[in-house]
Order: C-alpha cells, then structure tokens, then sequence
C-alpha cells in the first residue's frame, strides 16, 4: 500500500494534469496535429490521380522559381521593417505612459492604444482605405492645401502596406513595453543623471538594459503578426502587396494545390523561427527569460 | 576663511497646498557632516532634492563651493547623491557601477577600472568590481553606493537616508562605518533622517527641520541638552511631556501645574508668565528613583508613583510610573547598576528631579505631530 506522502503527490499530479488538460488538447488538436498533416502533405507529390509518393518537389519549386523567391525575402524584410518602425513608435508612448502621465491620464492614455482593437481588422483596414484611396480624405486634403495638383493615389504602395501593419501591431508592442519600463525603479534615472549622464547615456546605458526583455518580447509578437499577416498587406498593397502568406492562400485555395501550399507554410514557420532565433542571438537572450520577464 | 561648501539663501518651495520649504537660510562647512532631522513631510527631502537639482526652488538661492546653482542641471552640479534604495545599477557590474560616472566624464577605460577598483580598495571591497550587484550583503551595497559617488570628487555627497533600508543590526554597524568614511575621506557630508539616533551619533552639526524651517542648528550636545523649542525637545531624545499652567516663577524656574493638579519644577526658556500655558520636558535618565523618599536629594522635589510596567532593554532600561496625584505616565530610566532590577508592577516608588536639568517652553500651536 502507497504511503501518504507518495498519495499526496500522487493526487497533486492528477489535479495538475487535469487543469492543464484543456490547453494541452488545444495545442495537440489545433496546432500539433494540422501541422503533422500539412508536412506530410508538402513532402509528398501526387503520380497518378489518388496515387502520391514521397516527393521534394514542392520544395524544389519554390527555390527554382524566382518569384516565390523574391515575394519570400521582400515579406521577411518588410516585416523586419514594420517591427522595428513600430518599436520606435511605441518606445516613446510606452515612455510617456509609464513615466510621464500620472494616475488616470496614463491609464487614459493606454485605453486610447487599446480602443482601435474594438473594431476588427478588416473594418480598421477600411477606415485606412477610405482616408488613402484617390477620392479618399487625404488626397484631397493635399490638393486644398496646395501641396499636390491633383489627387494622387496614396494606397498600394509599400509605405501603405507598412503604415498599415504598424497601426495594426502598435499595442501588442505597448504593452509588453509598458510592463518592463513599469519596473524601471525612477532612482535609477535620477541617479545616472546625478552621476553626470545626460539622456541619450541614460536611455543607452540605464533604460535600453533594463527594458530589453520587454523590447526583444514585443518584437517576436510584432515580427509573427506581421509575417503571418493577410489581411492589412492584402487590402491595403492590393496586387501589389506581394505577400508571401497570399501566395499560401492561392496555392491553398486558387490552385488547389494543398502540397506547394503546405511546403510554403512550413517555409514561413522556418523563416519566423529561424529570425526570432537571429533576434535573440543578437540581443543576447533567452527565449524563456524574454517570457517570462515580459 | 574659506567659503562654506554650501551656502543656501532664502530658499523657498511651494505645493499646491502648504509650503514644503519656507524661507530658510544655512551654510554647511568644508569637510562637515551635517544633518537634517526631522519627521517625515518635514520638507528634508524637497530640500535635499534642491540642492541634488531635481527640483526647482521657487526663489532664494544655492551656492556650492561658492557658484550659484541656479539653471546648473543635476549632472553638471559638484554634487552626487546616495538615493534612499541606493538605486545602484542591477545591469551593470560593481566596478562598471562605480566607474559610470568616470565613463560619463569621458575618462578612458583603462584609466576608470584603475580608479574604481582603488576606491573599491577604500571602501574595503578590494576585488569586487567583477560581482553583480545583487551578489553584495546590504552593507556592501550601501558601500558601493558611496564609493560610486566619491569616486567622483563630488564637493558635497548628499544622502537620502540611506540606512532606512537596513535591519537594526546592520544599521547600527552602518551609522560607525559612515562617520569613520566621511572622517577619512573628509568629504562634506549632507545627510538627511527621520531618525534622531543616527544624526545625534553622525553629525558634526544637526539642524532639527520641522514644516519646512529650521527649529533649531546646533551640534547634536547643543540639540539635546539645550533644546530651543518644545518640537525639538520633543523629538530629539526620549523626554516627558508634560503640560500644564504656570503657577509661579521664582528666578528662571517656573512651578507648572497640570490639569490634573501635578506640581513639577522646571527651569524656563524665555519669558513664561504665570498663568501661561507651557510644555515641561523632563528628560528620563534625569529623574532618580528611590524606595524611600528619605533617600531622595533634599533639596528637589519630591513625587511618588505606581510602577506602571518595567521596559527591560540592557543598557536603556526604563521603568513606566503612574504619578499618584494626578495618574500622568512617566518614564525613568533605570540605574545601570541593576539596583532597581527587582522592582515589580505596582509597587509605589518615589522619584525626582533636578529642576534646572529639565525645561519647559510657552505651548505653542507648533506641537509635535
């Protein structure tokens, strides 16, 4: 017979195993087992009709054929772009928040980050379409003043599709920000000042350090929803947005062709992964540290 | 004569709703360890932060090692700051903590480490520079924290109770390590505390600062023998408060009667008229218990009283009496030589005091809060 103390931890584990049991089945149902499914169907191609045999093929495509090389590579840099555009952003919102604004202005403040998110991302996508587009606000706004001679076609540019990932992505930077500069101890500001270090020493030396989990944490979050973003890109860049999750979704959906499709989505998860590796390499951190500190 | 190495003048600082700094004037000299006491809200540490540059005053001057400080920032003041929770650098090392204000200066690195490491040598932490901060003991932090602003040459180091953080033990052992550093590196020391303690054992001269001004400049004997006000009598030392109502005066000591029909003597400071209303401070080591009322000096006054409760703790012993007329609790202090070590809870007792060794002051609305 089990003693009492082997029965306690005993039940201890069956209580700890139960209350995790919902998220583990979650990530088994939702994200282990589609994924299981997509690689075996991105390593196989199809001989005869309902004949498949293990194949690189798809894979041989995607670095024979340019395009998808080129649409790879420009939807890893601009997402690189957005993510550092909107950490410059909300550095200095984060900032204010945290240090500036007292009580309820700064709790003000951060329910004005938080209200564009009541709205979904198509219908805040529409909002940036109706201010772009030729006959939009903006344009006209420009020939009023003077600025331009006729309206000119603000949407489909890359600065567009940028603009519009970095509103998108902005608080998911600010919180993770504003939570790392909370436990920033204001002594230590005052005391690298005292010891004679003006702004620019104390946001390198004191500030930066200290908030760098905080930085590195929002950047993986910021730098995923970018890559994996369909929609802002879509709407906003139209034919031109050349996204690389849009050519999953064509392959997908278009071309039926659920083999190059799948090979291209684990091509995006190795590029996702293989970059938040780079970043915490460079940063020198660890991912685990980064989650839990932030 | 040298110039002092702090001159304020006038200074004053206003909130929205009382005046946190009033119209004070003092000089702090070279090499001096100078305190500011008082009670928290006193204004110490806006005052402190004056000087330190983090706050504007609203008029009066600064003047540090003679220059006005007026429109200096922080980092450009001859000042340095030892901040209450030391705020010492948790991402940098012991010696890069110490060398960041060098390296701001734009000392080269080699030169920094040298200087660092030799005044980590001073504070007895030869070969720390390599630790992170949170591998030191509380008192070496509290050194680092010193060292990180003497490295510095700063004219005045300012410090914003720095012990307060500290168990009582470490404090104890903090408060002689600070007064034997300030001793050997002859920096002027401004040190601010709520606790009268460590100014009384730090200080070369006290000011007792209370909303916004100074009662009383002097050196910490000055403050306790010879309290200029009723505040810093009754905050500075253990001390009887006792008021009442001047009944008569016969030459410089005034017989006090309380509400409840006390009598005790005591000497006056100013004029006190009879029938004016005074505070009479007797301090607890001053009074003298005997079993018998016989055996009390002669020429004092004589009262009785129950032991209320006895308050053991070696060398400041004391014993809480309820004076028999009038039920007022009063605290003796307990001969060292244990003679009363076996007296018990109720019992009666008889004590006095010398009239001259305690001193009363005209009630003023400013009572200690």
């Amino acid at each position: 017979m089990a003693s009492a103390p082997a029965q306690r931890l005993w039940q201890r584990r069956l209580v700890l195993t139960l209350l995790l049991a919902p998220a583990l089945l979650w990530l088994f149902a939702l994200i282990v087992l589609p994924h299981i499914d997509l690689a075996l169907l991105s390593f196989r191609a199809r001989s005869a009709p309902r004949h498949y045999q293990p194949s690189l093929n798809q894979y041989a495509t995607f670095f024979a054929e340019p395009l998808y090389w080129h649409i790879f590579v420009r939807t890893a840099l601009l997402s690189a772009a957005a993510t550092a555009l909107t950490l410059v952003i909300a550095f200095p919102i984060a900032w204010v928040i945290t240090k500036v604004a007292q009580g309820r202005a700064s709790a003000l403040l951060f329910v004005v980050c938080l209200i564009p998110f009541w709205v979904s991302e198509t219908v805040r996508a529409l909002g940036w379409l109706i201010l772009l587009r030729e006959s939009g606000v903006l344009p006209a706004l420009l020939v009023r003043l003077g600025i331009t001679a006729v309206p000119v076609e603000l949407l489909y540019h890359d600065a567009t599709i940028l603009t519009g990932l970095v509103y998108t992505s902005l608080l998911f930077m600010v919180v993770p920000l504003v939570s790392s500069l909370e436990s920033l101890d204001n002594s230590l500001i005052e005391a690298a000042y005292d010891l004679g270090a003006n702004g620019l020493a104390i946001l390198r030396d004191i500030v930066i350090p200290h908030a760098a989990p905080g930085i590195t944490a929002g950047c993986i979050v910021v730098f995923m929803l970018t890559l994996g973003n369909y929609l802002t890109p879509n709407l906003l860049g139209g034919k031109n947005s050349q996204w690389f999750t849009e050519l999953i979704y064509t392959q997908f959906i278009v071309r039926f062709n659920w083999e190059q499709g799948a090979a291209f989505g684990f091509l995006l998860l190795a590029l996702s992964t293989s970059m938040v590796a780079l970043g915490l390499r460079l940063s020198g951190q660890r991912f685990v540290d980064v989650m839990r500190r932030s | 004569m040298t110039t002092p190495d702090l001159e304020v003048d006038c200074l004053v600082k206003r909130f929205a709703d009382h005046s946190a700094v009033d119209d004070l004037s003092f000089t702090v000299e070279r090499g001096s360890f100078f305190s500011i006491l008082g009670p928290s809200g006193c204004g110490k540490t806006t005052l402190l932060r004056m000087i330190a540059g983090f706050i504007a005053p609203d008029s009066g001057d600064i003047r540090i090692g003679g220059r006005s400080m007026q429109a200096v920032a922080p980092n450009r003041r001859p000042v340095n700051m030892v901040f209450q929770q030391l705020a010492l650098f948790p991402m940098m090392s012991v010696g890069e903590n110490v060398a960041f204000g060098l390296a701001r200066r734009g000392m080269a690195k080699e030169e920094r480490g040298r200087r660092a490491a030799a005044m980590l040598e001073r504070v007895s932490l030869a070969g720390a520079a390599h630790k992170r901060v949170d591998e030191l003991s509380g008192g070496q932090r509290q050194r680092v924290a010193i060292a990180r602003s003497l490295v510095l040459e700063p004219t005045l180091l300012l410090l914003d109770e720095p012990l307060g953080a500290l168990d009582l033990k470490l404090r104890e052992h903090m408060k002689i390590e600070l007064k034997q550093l300030q001793a050997a590196f002859g920096t002027t020391f401004v040190y601010i505390t709520h606790d009268q303690s460590e100014a009384l054992v730090l200080s070369d001269h006290v000011a007792v600062m209370n909303r916004g001004r100074f009662e009383q400049r002097g050196t910490p004997q000055d403050l306790y023998y010879q309290p200029a006000t009723a505040f810093v009598a009754g905050f500075v030392g253990a001390n009887n408060r006792i008021a009442g109502r001047v009944v008569r005066s016969v030459g410089d000591v005034a017989e006090v009667a309380t509400a409840q029909g006390w009598h005790v003597h005591a000497r006056t400071s100013g004029a006190v008229a009879p029938g004016a209303a005074v505070e009479a401070f007797v301090r607890p080591e001053v009074a003298v218990l005997e079993r018998d009322a016989a055996l009390l000096p002669k020429e004092h006054p004589h009262h009785a009283g129950a032991v209320q409760s006895l308050l053991f703790d070696g060398a400041n012993s004391a014993v809480l009496l309820t004076e028999e007329l009038s039920r007022f609790e009063f605290r003796v202090a307990l001969p060292q030589t244990g003679r009363f070590a076996d007296l018990r809870v109720g019992e009666r007792i008889f004590f006095s005091f010398d009239p001259a060794r305690a001193i009363c002051f005209a009630a003023a609305a400013a009572a200690p809060h």
